[in-house]
């Protein structure tokens, strides 16, 4: 048992936990909050992965930024309580069914048709360079240059939709 | 010195917990943050080979994922709240009708 399996198990029962908060909390804000708690763990995990790049961006972007908007919205809406409508009564038994056994199949085909046994060792101070992100940006702007102006074009898109979606027409109701 | 599969079985676990929200829960905001939680997953697991094969090429696909679901989280926000304005009320079972 070393330090890094310690840190691994550790860390991955609380992103378990936060996700089960986020799942069976009846508070909205209380869900949001939980999915934050989880966000940050897989940043950690990014870390102990050696993408510190990649960990930094998914703090900003997701506990900051998604998040922020879901909290906006949630109490924007006041659905911080929906009340319970009438809900299809086998609904929940038969996604409980259906996640169990999609969690075994994967867990079951990882551990005996896919089983690698490669092994992840912890970063050391090398990746924590300038060398290393100047290495990621190359290869970002030179092999995967249209991915990443197609994403920016999405990005624009999106913009457009949500200002387009959300706005107030002249004289109509809304 | 963690084995790939471990955090490949987090992963899994991770994005089935996001099915099950999507399945069970039927307030939308929360069916949302369910699907935010399964390309978490994904990318965990991303980011899990691209450490093992010491390539750049995963990292760079999670930067991706990443900007795509900012831009689903705008666009799908704007949605619940344009149905809210309309039909005040965002219970997913009440919401089966296309015309509004």
């Amino acid at each position: 048992m070393n330090s890094d399996l310690i840190v691994f198990l550790v860390l991955s029962l609380v992103a378990i936990s936060s996700a089960l908060g986020m799942l069976f909390s009846r508070n909205a804000v209380y869900s949001a909050l939980f999915l934050v708690l989880n966000f940050i763990t897989v940043a950690v995990f990014y870390l102990l992965l050696g993408a510190p790049f990649i960990a930094m961006s998914q703090i900003t972007v997701y506990a900051g930024a998604i998040m922020v908007l879901f909290l906006f919205v949630i109490m924007l809406l006041g659905a911080v309580n929906l009340a319970p409508g009438n809900s299809l009564p086998w609904q929940k038994p038969l996604a409980g069914l259906l996640s169990t056994i999609l969690a075994v199949e994967a867990i079951y085909i990882l551990f005996s048709r896919a089983r690698s046994d490669a092994v992840i060792t912890a970063p050391d101070a090398s990746l924590n360079t300038m060398e290393s992100l100047r290495e990621m940006a190359m290869t970002l702007f030179s092999d995967y240059l249209l991915p990443f102006e197609v994403t920016s074009i999405l990005l624009l898109v999106a913009m457009v939709g949500a200002i387009i979606l959300t706005r107030r027409e002249k004289g109509g109701q809304s | 010195m963690v084995p790939v599969d471990y955090y490949i079985a987090l992963s899994a676990i991770l994005f089935v917990l996001g099915t099950l929200g999507v399945l069970t829960r039927r307030n939308p905001l929360i069916i949302f943050m369910s699907i935010e939680l399964m390309l978490n997953a994904a990318n965990l697991a991303f980011v899990a080979f691209s450490s093992v094969y010491q390539t750049f090429n995963g990292q760079i696909f999670v930067f991706f994922v990443i900007a795509v679901a900012a831009a689903e989280v705008a666009v799908g926000l704007a949605l619940i709240v344009e149905i809210f304005k309309s039909r005040r009320n965002i219970n997913i079972d009440e919401l089966n009708s296309l015309k509004g």
